[in-house]
Formats: structure tokens, C-alpha cells, sequence
């Protein structure tokens, strides 16, 4: 049953890199199509919608966040992997959802923002300023994933079950 | 098709938004005090071949060769620029009916043929000399067959074109709905309910029996084909009475006022229908808005340059500008 908790554990580890990553390379190829397109036309808009295409990149970093300190929690990473009770690694595994799933709804959609954003800046570069709002609005709920997820692995860390 | 994204392309087409004519320019062209100064403004906006210093301009050679831009741009940005063919089927379906009408009259008529089609006009006069109308596309071929003969038999040219006319409205019509795009479907709607709507107009002013109407109009979603034919068959009041029915309602003013004036809020209407395009990020409406805004504006100017060539008045001009996209 020990070796069943960790495999839970280091699910939700997997499942957080996993499903923040696709978000962000959802959302960052989206955006991407844009930029590309956009620099075909005006080679000299290349920083701006650059800046614009990497806003949905945040997801897959908080993604590799959580992961990293789950593994680290757990004992994966830096060797002494310690037995664990199955409902402990299925807490584990439940407090990496939150950035999972946000991480990977809220990457493709930033990506979508992302790419009307670039459209905006395209035609309208005064008003780059106010086009990264829009996608930068989609990041508080990754944020909000990603803070629930830190405080419940940092959580389910103190807990013995 | 309409399902993909096209990120890349509508972001293309932003840039190229930026280009197109807005009022303030059409303002401008409208201003000049003659052909040559508003054909010297298209030219520092970019139009035509870019020999800017060339002493004489070909005005139709400019404006085809805007026409080339817009679709070497598209065929540049879609791999399959198939499902525009629904903007294309008016020039093969004149290009055919010029070909029936060339081969039943045994002539070489040189300059009746349009560019552009989705059918090369060689083939399409091969086809119908030998009546090979397999040769044909599928949507072509039984009309091809069917005005060549009723054209051979009756010697009855107006025949000919309501078999035709009707046959590019409904293959326009089946092309646009089933392009799984909202704005085909709505372009492929617009036009054949403003087409039923001339077609009906033009046949009560000229006496035309219920039966013929019914023949000409081609059927859509917004306009029943019985009732307009019904309506046009009587009186020109029965058309309006029956319009101020339907969402042509507008419409009415307008035919009552001028044919010229009734194009243009057909135009209008169609730009406006188009102009939520301009804050779509995805999918092909973008691209097929940016096509009808071109061939928008390429009329728009073509009006404004015949006007100033021939010395019309400005107000005269300006009453058959069209609304632009940007």
C-alpha cells in the first residue's frame, strides 16, 4: 500500500508538469501563428508581439513549480523517497489538480487572448500597452490555481495519515 | 475548411486591413478635381503595378490588377483556396453563358470572357463546341447542357440568361452553406435575396408573367420565391407591401428612389453584415471579409474614377460611394 501512495503522489506531480505544460504549448502556439504572422507583415513588430506570445508560458512554469516542490515533498528528488499511506498520496495527488486543470483551460485560452492581442498591437502599436491586459487577465486564475495548489502540497506535508 | 483557425492568416490580414481605403481617403478621391490627381492618390496608397512616375495610367489594368493582389494574398495564406470559390462562381457562370452565346452565334467575340474564374475559359468554350459538358464542374455541367440547347432551340437569348443566372444564384447559395462558414452562409443569403429582389423589380417593370418570375428567382432562407413572384407579377407596391414583410424592409426607400440607389444599400448592407469580421481573431470569416471589403472598395473606386472621367458632379458621385470596411 506504501509504494500506492507514492505512485499517487508523484501522479499529481506528473499530472501538474503534464497538464499546465500542454496549456502553455497550446497557448504559446497560438499566439505564435499570430506573432509570425504579424512579423511576415512588419518585421520591426517583432519584440512587441513576442512579449505578447510568451504571456501563456507562465502556465507550464507554475506547472514545473508544483511538481518540483510535490517531488521534493515526497522525496523523489534528492533521493529518500519515504513510504507513504495511499490516502497521503492521493491528498498529494489532489492538491496538484487545481493547477493541472487551470493551468491547462486557462493557458489555452490566454493563447486565444494572446492572439487577439497581437492583432491589436498589429494594428494599433500605440496601444500595446493596453493589449497585454487582456491576456495578462486570463494569468490571475493560473495564479489562483497555482497559490491553492502550493498551500495544500505545503499542507498535505504536515498531515499524518 | 471553415473549422480551422487560421491564426497566421487573419493576423496577415490585420496587417493588410491597414491598407485598405477608409472614408477619409474616398474623401480625398472625391475631392480631386479630376481623374488623373485621384488616380495619383491610389498610387501613393500603394495602387496599382507601383510605377508611380508613369505618365498615363490604364485605370482598368489598376484596378484588375488590385483584384490580382487580393487573390495572389489569400492563395498565399490558405492551403485550399476552394471554399472562396463562392466568390468566383458569378465570373464562371457569366464566362459560360458567354461561351453558350459565343458558340451558338459562331463568332470569336474577344473581351467577353472574365478572368479569375475557378474554370479556365479555354476549357469551358471546348467543352460546350464539342458539348462535352462533363468536362464541366458538377455544379455546371446539366445547366450548360440545358442553355445551350434551350438557346439553340429558341434562339431566345433571355432564356438562356435566367437558366444561367439562376443556376450561378443557387450554386452560389449551396457553396456558401455549405462552407460551414457563418459569414459564407450569410454572404451566399444576402446575395441571392438581393438578386431575387432586382430580378423581381426589373420583371414587374417589364410585364413579366408569374411564371417566368418563378422561373428567374433562385429560392433562399429570407425571401420566399412564390410571394415575391406572386408580388412582382402584380404591382410594384405588392413588391414593397411584400418586402416591408421580410428583413428587406429598408430596401424599399431605396427602390423607390433608383436601381443605382437599391445597389447601393445592397452593398451596404453587405459590408455592414461583414464588419464584426474586423474583431474576429480566428477562423476564415476574417479572410472572406477582407475579400468582399476589396472588391468593395475596387467598385467604390472604379465609380468614383468613371465619375470623374466622365465630369459628373461631386454630390452625383457621392451618392454612389459605397460604406468602406475600415
Amino acid at each position: 500500500m506504501a509504494s500506492t501512495g507514492l505512485f499517487w503522489a508523484l501522479m499529481g506531480a506528473s499530472f501538474a508538469g503534464l497538464f499546465a505544460g500542454m496549456g502553455s504549448a497550446l497557448g504559446v502556439g497560438k499566439a505564435g501563428q499570430a506573432a509570425a504572422g504579424v512579423v511576415t507583415e512588419d518585421p520591426s513588430k517583432f519584440s512587441k508581439v513576442l512579449i505578447l506570445q510568451l504571456l501563456p508560458g507562465t502556465q507550464g512554469i507554475y506547472g514545473l513549480l508544483i511538481a518540483f516542490i510535490t517531488l521534493s515533498q515526497i522525496g523523489v528528488l534528492g533521493g529518500g523517497a519515504s513510504d507513504m499511506s495511499l490516502a497521503k498520496g492521493l491528498l498529494y495527488f489532489a492538491a496538484c489538480l487545481p493547477i493541472a486543470f487551470v493551468g491547462l483551460v486557462s493557458g489555452n485560452e490566454q493563447g486565444k487572448a494572446a492572439v487577439s492581442a497581437i492583432g491589436l498591437a498589429s494594428k494599433k502599436p500605440d496601444q500595446f500597452g493596453k493589449s497585454m491586459i487582456f491576456p495578462a487577465m486570463v494569468e490571475t486564475y493560473a495564479i489562483l490555481a497555482l497559490l491553492i495548489s502550493i498551500l495544500a502540497v505545503f499542507g498535505v506535508a504536515g498531515i499524518n495519515i | 475548411m471553415a473549422d480551422k483557425n487560421y491564426i497566421y492568416a487573419v493576423a496577415r490580414i490585420r496587417a493588410h486591413e491597414l491598407g485598405l481605403l477608409s472614408g477619409a481617403v474616398l474623401d480625398q478621391l472625391l475631392s480631386a478635381p479630376d481623374e488623373e490627381t485621384a488616380v495619383k492618390l491610389l498610387q501613393e496608397k500603394g495602387w496599382g503595378t507601383g510605377d508611380a512616375g508613369a505618365d498615363t495610367v490604364n485605370v482598368d489594368a489598376m484596378l484588375t490588377r488590385e483584384t490580382e493582389k487580393t487573390w495572389e494574398l489569400i492563395k498565399e495564406l490558405v492551403d485550399d483556396e476552394s471554399v472562396f470559390n463562392v466568390f468566383l462562381y458569378e465570373k464562371d457562370y457569366h464566362n459560360l453563358k458567354a461561351a453558350i452565346k459565343e458558340t451558338c452565334t459562331a463568332g470569336e467575340h474577344p473581351g467577353i470572357y472574365r478572368e479569375g474564374g475557378t474554370v479556365d475559359v479555354q476549357l469551358m468554350k471546348d467543352a460546350i463546341e464539342a458539348r462535352e459538358f462533363d468536362r464541366l464542374p458538377g455544379h455546371m455541367a446539366a445547366v450548360a447542357k440545358e442553355a445551350t440547347d434551350t438557346l439553340l432551340k429558341t434562339r431566345d437569348g433571355q432564356l438562356c440568361d435566367v437558366i444561367v443566372d439562376k443556376a450561378a444564384l443557387s450554386a452560389i447559395y449551396e457553396a456558401s452553406k455549405q462552407s460551414g462558414s457563418e459569414l459564407l452562409a450569410l454572404y451566399g443569403e444576402l446575395t441571392v435575396a438581393t438578386a431575387d429582389i432586382k430580378i423581381a423589380v426589373r420583371g414587374q417593370k417589364t410585364g413579366k408573367t408569374r411564371e417566368f418570375l418563378s422561373e428567374a428567382l433562385a429560392p433562399c432562407e429570407s425571401v420566399s420565391v412564390d410571394r415575391l413572384a406572386e408580388a412582382a407579377s402584380g404591382s410594384a407596391e405588392a413588391i414593397y407591401a411584400y418586402l416591408e414583410s421580410t428583413g428587406y424592409g429598408e430596401a424599399v426607400e431605396e427602390l423607390k428612389l433608383s436601381p443605382a440607389a437599391f445597389e447601393r444599400w445592397c452593398d451596404n448592407r453587405m459590408i455592414r453584415a461583414i464588419k464584426p469580421q474586423l474583431y474576429q481573431s480566428f477562423g476564415i470569416g476574417p479572410l472572406a471579409a477582407y475579400i468582399l471589403a476589396r472588391e468593395n472598395e475596387i467598385k467604390t473606386v472604379r465609380i468614383i474614377l468613371s465619375g470623374k472621367r466622365n465630369g459628373f458632379p461631386d454630390e452625383f458621385i457621392r451618392g454612389r460611394v459605397r460604406e468602406m470596411y475600415v
